[in-house]
């Protein structure tokens, strides 16, 4: 029986059923269905996995190697910036290693098409030391989180799995194998290599990079990993992940005579590129993301035009690959294609009807004739679309959290009325520990928490900030006076503009949380967001 | 047998309910199915396309070549002249004429039409409107799918039987309302010759 479904979802049905007991999570575009998946997963709820959202992707991943340590298996998922927010969990925990398989799975978002850069994860494999795969098709998605909770069990360290865009938002009939157990608690033999004072991490990372030659080996013997050498030695081509995909579809069955190198496991299986480079007079890399393999390569036999691909504009630098720009690399010729007729304007995301971002923006753009340009620090989420006209209200967006922060650093510098919006998630996520900084300085500026009481971009998913607003903003330290409730919506919009002048009037911290549920929530979301809210205050 | 078809519209607009109807109709046919799809930011009232392809061999590649669209169908026409450069040489392109206008600079709906139209395979339908007269706007995306399906490689079984396994948890009216709006955008196709605005 086969089943339909995302890459994401086959990965995610893998995890299951290689026997995880928990996957840990902060939603964000490409990855969000992976959790999704379990969450809304009958088996999984039966098999009790733990899988309710975190609070960001760094909590994630340590609650991961807590279930770890324990002796089970667990997953933790994030789209490529998210691991930056967890890097340092990532890196250590490669020092420590794991008990129980761990697997970190990382979508990245070439092209950019929901996010603001295109870094490619596999260079945190490479950093850290630890093995990564790459499937190239949601079939391999799904196969490899078998594989990889068992090389992860066996090498005792963390996996990296990096997902694309292309994959994890593509739907193809995947067969599912039969499930194994979870694991029982079985508490780590020594726990002196999880404490990682200097005198046990210095041995520690002794032992990580001398798994150096354990990890090569299990890339040579990857069955994943696959070279097929053919009689004509004019090209070699290296196809990673799913860069596969765009090279067999130009090859089909007209050109099968090049020598193909699959690589879907790192570290780079050596001895089958020294057979592909030996056999062919050119090899071309087709690898999605930077070229880091391409680099290595290219360093690494210091060949004189041996190796082409992104380093040697064979292939573009930015932006993701397709079938055409493989076929381009590859030297077949394209027809003539039409040209998009200049009838077609473009368009561009925007706020939905009747959302309260909108209003919100209106009120700050009344008052910037005074205040000035240019002093709006927004952050992560759908509000970050008034960036674009007509909105046009905010003037940066950086990474989460950065908004509360960057205003602080602008009042440092002696600017005036500086504002920073956050929405609510965002605010838990990385916005808590930056206010307490504005409140220990007591800094002039003026916060506004976006409140819509879900994680909207990502498609309403819970936020854990939900009717705790008010209480995190006193906790930390802000003045019960400069604490401000507004409803923006166009009726309250003049009283509005007298609450956020008056704010920005004060010369020190004030904090205004903008409440208004999101418009794609549904009746029953925002009927248990209330029944939450009122239970909590 | 290959088949490569190109769904277009504007976020919010449900093109993946018909992506899911071709996607279980195909499994039933027991053929090889990839279906790419746009998730975040663009589903807020951007452009969205969807790529789905069928066939009775492996298929690599999750998007469509370049000129390699058997179809092109839309539920919004600006949207359908986006995908233009995917066209196949004498390939279909189907759309609704009811234009998703969320943007101020949207084009003169006469130039649009007559671009359209110099297409020689083209159906132009009013699905929308059609679909209010079956009860339900929403239903205007299997109207499309009806008017699409002769130039899908599906029997018209194994749509109607995806159409009530996709609709199967809702109620029979609904289901049946889904099925009629099909078998309307067939008779539409059929009855095509020519579109006038």
């Amino acid at each position: 029986m086969k089943n339909l479904v995302l890459g994401n979802e086959a990965l995610a049905q893998g995890a299951i059923d290689a026997g995880i007991s928990g996957i840990y999570a902060y939603p964000g575009t490409p990855s969000t269905e992976i959790t999704e998946y379990v969450q809304n997963s009958k088996m999984a709820k039966e098999l009790e996995i733990h899988c309710s959202w975190s609070v960001n992707e760094k909590t994630a991943m340590e609650a991961a190697l807590g279930m770890s340590y324990c002796g089970k298996r667990s997953l933790t998922a994030m789209k490529h910036v998210g691991l930056n927010v967890a890097s340092d969990v990532f890196m250590n925990m490669a020092v420590s290693g794991i008990n129980g398989g761990l697997v970190v799975v990382v979508a990245d978002d070439p092209s950019m098409h929901s996010s603001q850069n295109e870094q490619d994860s596999r260079f945190y494999g490479k950093f850290a030391k630890v093995p990564i795969l790459e499937p190239s098709n949601q079939q391999e998605a799904y196969n490899m989180m078998h594989y990889a909770f068992d090389l992860s069990e066996e090498m005792q360290l963390p996996v990296l799995m990096r997902l694309v865009t292309r994959l994890s938002h593509s739907r193809s009939a995947v067969t599912f194998k039969e499930r194994r157990a979870q694991n029982g608690i079985q508490l780590p033999v020594n726990t002196d290599r999880f404490a990682l004072i200097p005198s046990h991490a210095k041995v520690q990372y002794e032992k990580l990079v001398n798994k150096r030659q354990l990890l090569l080996e299990a890339s040579e013997k990857c069955h994943f990993n696959k070279l097929k050498l053919c009689e004509d030695k004019s090209l070699g081509i290296i196809a990673c992940g799913i860069g596969y995909n765009y090279v067999m579809e130009n090859i089909d069955e007209d050109l099968d005579f090049y020598s193909i190198l699959k690589i879907n496991q790192y570290p780079v299986p050596k001895s089958k590129i020294k057979a592909l480079y030996k056999h062919c007079d050119k090899v071309l890399v087709v690898e999605e993301g930077y070229p880091m393999l391409e680099e290595i390569l290219t360093d690494y036999l210091d060949d004189d035009g041996q190796t082409i691909g992104k380093l040697t504009g064979a292939l573009p630098m930015t932006g993701e690959l397709n079938p055409e720009l493989v076929g381009d690399a590859l030297g077949l010729y394209r027809d003539i294609k039409p040209e998009i007729s200049n009838v077609v304007v473009g368009r561009p995301p925007q706020l939905c009807e009747g959302c309260g971002h909108n209003d919100l923006f209106e009120v700050i753009q009344t008052l910037i004739p005074e205040i000035g340009e240019k002093k709006v620090f927004g952050d992560i989420g759908c509000y970050a679309l008034g960036a674009l006209s007509p909105l046009h209200t905010i003037n940066t967006l950086i990474d989460m959290g950065a908004s509360i922060t960057m205003a602080k650093g602008a009042a440092d510098a002696g600017v005036e009325n500086a504002i920073a919006i956050i929405g609510d998630s965002t605010f838990t996520h990385s916005g808590m520990t930056g206010l307490l900084e504005a409140v220990i300085e007591n800094s002039p500026i003026t916060v506004i928490i976006s409140d819509n009481s879900t994680i909207a971009m990502t498609g309403t998913q819970d936020s854990l900030a939900v009717g705790r607003l008010k209480d995190i903003c006193l906790g930390i330290g802000v003045a019960p006076e400069h604490l401000k409730i507004m409803v923006p919506l166009k009726k309250n919009s003049k009283g509005n503009q007298d609450l956020l002048r008056k704010e920005l009037e004060y010369k020190g911290l004030s904090v205004i949380i903008s409440q208004r549920p999101c418009v794609r929530l549904s009746r029953d979301k925002k009927e248990a967001i209330k029944e939450k809210t009122a239970a909590l205050n | 047998m290959k088949s490569n078809i190109i769904l277009s519209g504007v976020g919010g607009q449900g093109i993946l309910t018909i992506a899911a109807v071709i996607d279980i109709a195909a499994l039933s046919q027991n053929l090889f199915i990839k279906q790419s799809e746009v998730h975040g930011m663009s589903q807020r009232g951007g452009a969205v396309q969807s790529h789905v392809r069928l066939s009775d061999k492996e298929i690599y590649s999750d998007l469509i070549p370049e000129g390699k669209a058997n179809l092109i169908l839309s539920v919004e026409p600006m949207e359908l002249l986006r995908y233009i450069p995917y066209l196949k040489k004498n390939g279909w392109i189907i759309t609704d004429s009811s234009t998703f206008q969320n943007i101020v600079n949207y084009p003169c709906k006469y130039d649009l039409f007559k671009k359209i139209k110099s297409f020689n395979n083209h159906i132009i339908i009013n699905a929308k409107n059609s679909a209010k007269d079956l009860g339900n706007s929403k239903v205007a995306n299997m109207i499309l799918l009806g008017a699409a399906s002769s130039l899908i490689p599906i029997s018209e079984e194994s749509f109607l039987h995806a159409i009530n396994y996709y609709f199967k948890d809702k109620s029979e009216k609904i289901k049946a309302m889904n099925i009629n709006a099909f078998k309307t955008g067939q008779e539409m196709a059929k009855d095509f010759t020519e579109f006038v605005y």
